[in-house]
């Protein structure tokens, strides 16, 4: 189909320009492990595992953030955008495409990262990991749109922590509970009702983001 | 005791409506200004 | 513009004489309720308001609508900002803090209130025009859907992160409890009405003389 083909080809297209730049991917691999560092220094004697855990989606925000921030570079500088809006692909799969690309860069940070968290603070079990896929699925998904509508603006990537954050903020929560509490089918469940209404909402508005 | 917060609760709600109201006002004035002043031109012109 | 002025000095004037009749129940600071639901209540409306207009914006191309919904998230941010200082008031009259992060309304208000403070900056950082318009829109929307969930969110969170008592807002009221805060919530949804066609009027006018300016000179 031909949206599949679009989707495919723009996040392969991300994929292939982070390949051979390889700016990227290797910042957020230092980022998120001298952070859990900087945890280990933050948190007092007592505290616990479930700091630990606490910190390690503090950790994964401000990752996400980091490479989203990057994400529409590409398209601003070499005016890429406007291309892909006058194309007859569906403005929707710009946004899935580029939801797509940043969802890989964040799950191989992720596979760097959670081993090093395993080693430097506490073991993760089955429901964590599957939290963390969950909520990078709704990180990206609308840290993917959050970030085109800030390339839009004058202040470009200062706005996207501000726009982000409080979007986020039902993530963390999905995320920490799964990783906390004793029964974390509840937890992962809600993550997964964050990630399709605001994917939903997403396709559905990203046309808006892009034209006038 | 706590009526001390009571009533503060009802200055800020005061206090915001005050000031909402003097910054309306403010406007007001200068939107009436312009407007005198356009008027004016306008007669200039003839 | 005077008849909402009108309903807005009865309502109010209403609600302060009802305050001095129905006595403190177990609760003396439970009188700051009256204004910060109906407060709360106002700001969600203002909001959804918002969020109707943006709507407009997108689906009918409605240009008006773009100045209505900023109007609205605005004066559903200073509504907003309203309830979180009245119920901070609240929770260091009955508690002792001011913050409890057991009340699941005053953290959801926190979260809504950045999020609403950000679209201001998001407005600002975008020349007027269709984009700046769409972009609000979409915005107000997504608003509308993170309400909800983060509700969801904050409720989810308390049994992790407090598992001591929280506190239930609002007791039993009686029939006279009950009248004051309608009346209340009447008087601050007219509040809001007010100062949103005076604040839509003021901008509109503003747009007014710009034009006759630039057509004289």
């Amino acid at each position: 189909m031909n949206y599949f083909n679009d989707v495919a080809t723009l996040a392969r297209k991300d994929l292939l320009l982070e390949l051979r730049a390889r700016d990227t991917l290797p910042a957020m691999l230092l980022f998120v492990v001298a952070a859990l560092v900087v945890f280990h220094f933050a948190l007092p004697a007592e505290a616990g595992d479930l700091a630990g855990l606490g910190l390690l989606w503090v950790a994964i925000i401000f990752t996400a953030l980091l490479g989203l921030s990057r994400a529409w570079v590409a398209e601003r500088e070499q005016g890429v955008l406007d291309g892909l809006v006058l194309s007859p692909a569906d403005r929707s799969a710009i946004w899935v495409g580029k939801a797509i690309s940043s969802l890989a860069f964040l799950v191989l940070a992720e596979a760097i990262a959670l081993p090093a968290f395993w080693i430097f603070f506490t073991g993760l079990d089955a429901a964590t990991i599957a939290g963390v896929l969950l909520a990078d699925i709704g990180l990206c998904s609308v840290g993917a749109f959050v970030a085109a509508m800030s390339t839009a603006t004058r202040a470009r990537e200062l706005l996207l922590p501000v726009l982000f954050l409080p979007l986020a903020i039902p993530l963390v929560v999905g995320g920490v509970g799964s990783s906390v509490v004793d029964d974390p089918a509840r937890y992962l469940a809600f993550l997964g009702l964050y990630d399709c209404l605001f994917a939903t909402i997403c396709w559905a508005s990203f046309e808006y983001v892009v034209t006038e | 005791m706590s009526d001390k917060y009571v009533a503060a609760a009802y200055l800020v709600v005061f206090t915001a409506v005050l000031v909402y109201v003097v910054i309306i006002g403010t406007k007001l004035a200068r939107l009436e200004a312009a407007l005198a002043e356009l008027v004016e031109r306008v007669r200039a012109r003839g | 513009m005077l008849p909402p002025l009108a309903v807005v000095l009865f309502a109010t004037a209403i609600s302060l004489i009802f305050f001095w009749v129905p006595e403190d129940a177990e609760d003396p600071a439970q009188r700051i309720f009256y204004f910060h639901v109906p407060i709360a209540l106002t700001a969600y409306s203002c909001f959804g308001w918002g969020a109707w207009k943006a709507l407009r914006v997108l689906g009918k191309r409605d240009e008006r609508a773009d100045v209505e919904s900023y109007v609205a998230i605005h004066q559903g941010t200073i509504f907003g900002a309203l309830t979180l200082v009245t119920g901070s008031l609240w929770a260091r009259a009955t508690w002792g803090h001011w913050w409890l992060w057991s009340s699941r309304q005053l953290v959801l208000f926190l979260v809504l209130f950045l999020f609403y403070c950000a679209y201001f900056m998001l407005r600002f950082s975008v020349e007027p025009g269709p984009r700046r318009a769409n972009l609000s829109a979409v915005y107000a929307l997504f608003g509308v859907v993170l309400t909800p969930v983060s509700f969801l969110a904050i409720r989810l969170a308390e049994d992790f992160i407090h598992p001591t008592v929280f506190t239930r807002d609002g007791p039993q009221m009686t029939a006279s409890m009950f009248t004051t805060f309608c009346v209340s919530l009447a008087a601050m949804l007219s509040l809001f009405a007010t100062f949103y066609s005076i604040e839509l009027a003021g901008k509109r006018i503003d747009a007014r003389i710009r034009e006759l300016r630039e057509a004289l000179s």
